[in-house]
């Protein structure tokens, strides 16, 4: 592997390294300029309407102050939301990529993953270890959970390549499509077997450990006489911090190593890349594998920041990052990753100001709505996505 | 060559059985035998197994059309309803059978005739539920309560017997809704296309799961109920009962009755159903179809206008589902979001491509043998795991005793693990499904077609697909 990922020069990695932290930076603050942007318009227009009078009359502060004083927490939630399904969207993209196919399976690999993370630190935690653990070591446990969850979601990723897809390669579109729907369906319930199973129970909890939950307060706003404290949890820095390690990791190995190179090739065009000596199996195995990996991490991200879990946890983030995969265009990274924080922002945004503005009529449960109706919308008139070139449909 | 031996040896058999006057004999032998043995003993599986074979197998003999005909008939409108008084599961099971059957054809249409895959089809069944639920229940009067809670004295909308009308109009909704869903298909296809109904299929439920307020439409995830089934006709129960009483044994209640008319009007739906997709099929319009399912560039080029007819093609399909959907909101006296998840609608998928994508017997065998497994075979399996659990048994060598078996294991709730490796399987060793469509099995007979290497990562260009396939259809 040493050859593999050999560099090709060290300015050109370096550039491959601090090219994707720039964008990102970018894509953060560019999403939530224009999102708070468009909030506070509508904001301004629903002055004097019928959920600014509700909202002065039950919290004594108009529509624009209410906006204002939640933007810094809906911000915070969008971007880390945002993060984890970037790191799920990469999947589908870079399968996508190669392929030309939707790995409906994935959101059950990251699945997988959470699961195996979790369940590694229940573990950890039956022996005692995770509670002595002091706070250097509730990090090290949770790279290690990490870890786990990557190798576990990366080979079942590669199996079921190797067994559902791969002979079924040169078949029409939608038979291996069929195939994912299967294949994702079974681990579903091969997830409920396993861990319903072991303890009779299907779901698990994230055990707690560490400083995770506590929140670091970061500045309070003050309106009149009470005054709103905007913080964010360790967590949600731990969410962001090591989803962005992976995405300018993977960034790294597709853009600045030779094996990168032999995934963009045979992307590009499979015979042709067989016929320059690639070989063409290892490279699909290989790009399940890391997008299983980061799958998995993204699974054990996910169950630290929303606790439970159960084996149909993959569907919605799944659908989601399908969604932001499109979005940014489908078969790019840069496109997954701004697709990803757009979707989660969007998602937050929603969460917490439709219910206001709309006098409870339409709650926060219609966010899963909206996920869908981008999708549908983006499919029908912009295919290629944010950031994608026109790819053309083969049927 | 081992496969051929049994290929071999099962074409002689099929042969044998039909020489002659064997198929008459064959039939009627199976059919008594079956019918007998349920009737004598009404809860035991292996009998009503060969009941169901018996009846599947009159359909693939070689007899006379007029026989074959006479024998449908006989089964399902004496044999069945008095098997089913005996023992209303039974009913239960054929009436699922029956609306499941509709609604894999509905879906063969647009998967299997005009070759669009399409993730969001319970959609259409809940718009024909809903559409029942809504105008057949005291809904309508209860927009402006609280969910949950029915003012006493409600009333209900409308006359029990708007049902049968509502039938009709679950055809046409659902039919609308088909065509809106399908608009898309004027500008994606493929796995795309496939993406986009799945997240049309789960908008619609979200609606139905969110819509108790501003206004309460659908009493979100409680669902409605009760909702009104047709009135029944009293006469008929006294004349089934003075016909039948000596044969089931007991008189039927009007509740029991009521299992046996839907399970009528279910198949009535579905035979027109089936006549009109053996219709469709045959006319100009599923020639077009699977002209389009083939190669669209070129039918287009032979002037076929694709767009107008894939959108028929949705919204012929989604009409089925409407129907069926009305049927179902009545029968039940219940609608929730909860029976049009994803899993129902990838169920469904799995009949179809089960029996054979594009083959009506096939979709209707693909139905059959799904619906038995969930409400049967997984059912039974789970009441034996029970007992098992409940008795002392231990399993000797590894010293296991069954009652330590965790209360998870139910097999009737692993639906996804069946419906999963289902797909997988037949997509990887038989795509064309038990019962092939006449169409695709030619073309799957010439040399070359189905050959998947699977590692020479070699994909064949759009022209040379093409050309490939042209030569096929010769």
């Amino acid at each position: 592997m040493s050859g593999l990922l050999r560099r090709n020069s060290g300015s050109e990695a370096l550039r491959e390294i601090l090219l994707p932290l720039g964008r990102m930076g970018v894509f953060v603050v560019g999403a939530g300029a224009v999102f708070s942007a468009i909030m506070l318009v509508l904001a301004l227009l629903c002055r004097g309407s019928g959920a600014d009078k509700l909202l002065v009359d039950s919290q004594g502060i108009n529509i624009v102050t209410y906006t204002l004083v939640n933007l810094p927490q809906v911000l915070i939630d969008g971007v880390t939301l945002g993060f984890v399904y970037a790191a799920i969207a990469l999947g589908y993209t870079m399968v996508y990529g190669v392929l030309e196919f939707i790995n409906f399976a994935h959101s059950e690999i990251f699945a997988i993953g959470a699961f195996a993370g979790v369940e590694f630190l229940i573990g950890m935690d039956r022996l005692g270890v995770l509670k002595a653990a002091g706070p250097m070591g509730s990090y090290m446990y949770l790279v290690l959970a990490l870890v786990v969850s990557m190798v576990a979601s990366g080979g079942i990723a590669m199996l079921v390549e190797r067994t559902a897809y791969r002979p079924l390669r040169n078949s029409p579109k939608l038979v291996p499509l069929i195939s994912a729907i299967g294949v994702s369906f079974a681990l579903q319930d091969i997830i409920r077997l396993v861990e319903s199973l072991t303890t009779g129970q299907f779901y698990r909890v994230m055990p707690t450990f560490g400083d995770f939950d506590k929140r670091l307060p970061l500045f309070s706003i003050k309106t009149g006489q009470d005054s709103t404290l905007v913080d964010i949890q360790i967590k949600s820095i731990v969410v962001i911090g090591a989803a962005v390690l992976m995405l300018v990791g993977l960034n790294y190995i597709v853009n600045a190593t030779r094996i990168g190179k032999a995934i963009r090739s045979v992307a590009q065009d499979r015979n042709t890349a067989a016929l320059m000596g690639i070989g063409v199996n290892a490279i699909i195995s290989f790009t399940f594998l890391i997008g299983g990996a980061l799958g998995g991490a993204a699974g054990l991200l996910y169950a630290l920041k929303f606790t439970r879990i159960d084996p149909f946890v993959g569907f919605m983030p799944g659908i989601k990052a399908f969604t932001a995969a499109v979005l940014g265009g489908i078969g790019n990274l840069t496109g997954a990753l701004l697709g990803g924080i757009i979707l989660g922002m969007l998602e937050s945004f929603a969460g917490a100001y439709l219910g206001t503005f709309t006098m409870g009529a339409f709650g926060s449960e219609y966010k899963d709505i909206i996920a869908f109706l981008v999708l549908i919308i983006f499919i029908i008139f912009r295919p290629s996505g944010l950031l994608g070139e026109q790819v053309s449909q083969k049927a | 060559m081992k496969a051929n031996i049994v290929r071999d040896s099962l074409r002689s058999f099929g042969a044998f059985l039909n020489r002659g006057r064997t198929p008459y004999i064959v039939s009627a032998v199976l059919l008594v035998l079956g019918t007998v043995l349920v009737y004598v003993s009404p809860r035991s599986i292996p009998a009503f197994l060969l009941f169901a074979i018996a009846a599947g197998l009159s359909y693939f003999l070689n007899m006379r059309k007029s026989v074959k005909l006479a024998l449908a008939v006989l089964i399902a409108v004496v044999i069945v309803p008095i098997l089913g008084a005996r023992n209303i599961f039974y009913l239960e099971v054929i009436f699922q059978i029956a609306v499941f059957s509709a609604l894999a054809l509905g879906l063969n249409i647009v998967v299997g005739f005009s070759g669009l895959l399409n993730f969001g089809y319970m959609a259409f069944y809940a718009v024909g539920a809903y559409l029942w639920g809504f105008f057949g229940s005291q809904q309508p009067f209860l927009l402006h309560a609280i969910p949950g809670t029915v003012p006493p004295g409600t009333k209900f909308f409308l006359a029990p017997d708007w049902f049968y009308i509502f039938i009709f109009l679950g055809v046409i909704v659902a039919a609308i809704i088909g065509l809106v869903m399908g608009l898309p298909v004027l500008r994606v296809r493929g796995d795309y296309l496939a993406v986009i109904t799945l997240g049309c299929g789960e908008i619609i439920r979200q609606l139905a799961n969110n819509l108790d307020k501003p206004l309460n439409f659908t009493n979100g995830p409680q669902g409605i109920t009760p909702i009104q089934r047709p009135s029944l006709p009293k006469e008929l129960l006294a004349f089934f009962n003075r016909l039948f009483e000596p044969l089931v044994g007991h008189d039927v209640t009007a509740n029991q009755f009521y299992n046996i008319m839907f399970y009528l009007i279910a198949v009535l739906v579905v035979v027109v159903v089936i006549v009109v997709t053996y219709r469709l099929e045959d006319s100009k319009i599923g020639r077009a179809w699977a002209a389009i399912r083939e190669d669209e560039l070129a039918a287009q080029a032979m002037g076929i206008p694709a767009n107008k007819l894939k959108l028929g093609a949705f919204a012929v399909g989604a009409s089925f589902a409407g129907a069926m959907g009305v049927l179902f909101a009545a029968s039940r006296t219940f609608v929730s979001p909860e029976s049009f998840t994803f899993l129902q609608s990838v169920g469904v998928l799995t009949m179809v491509i089960l029996g054979g994508i594009g083959s009506i017997p096939g979709v209707i065998i693909g139905a059959a043998v799904v619906t038995i497994l969930n409400v049967q075979v997984l059912q039974s399996f789970s009441l034996f795991l029970a007992q098992l659990r409940q008795s002392d048994a231990v399993i000797p060598i590894i010293n296991f005793h069954w009652k330590d078996l965790s209360n998870q294991l139910d097999p009737s709730k692993y639906q996804r693990l069946v419906f999963g490796i289902i797909l997988i399987l037949m997509m990887i060793y038989r795509p064309t499904g038990i019962l092939p469509a006449a169409r695709r099995k030619r073309e799957l007979s010439a040399p070359d077609s189905l050959d998947v290497p699977g590692d020479t990562g070699a994909e064949d260009t759009g022209a040379e697909h093409a050309a490939k396939k042209g030569v096929d259809h010769e």
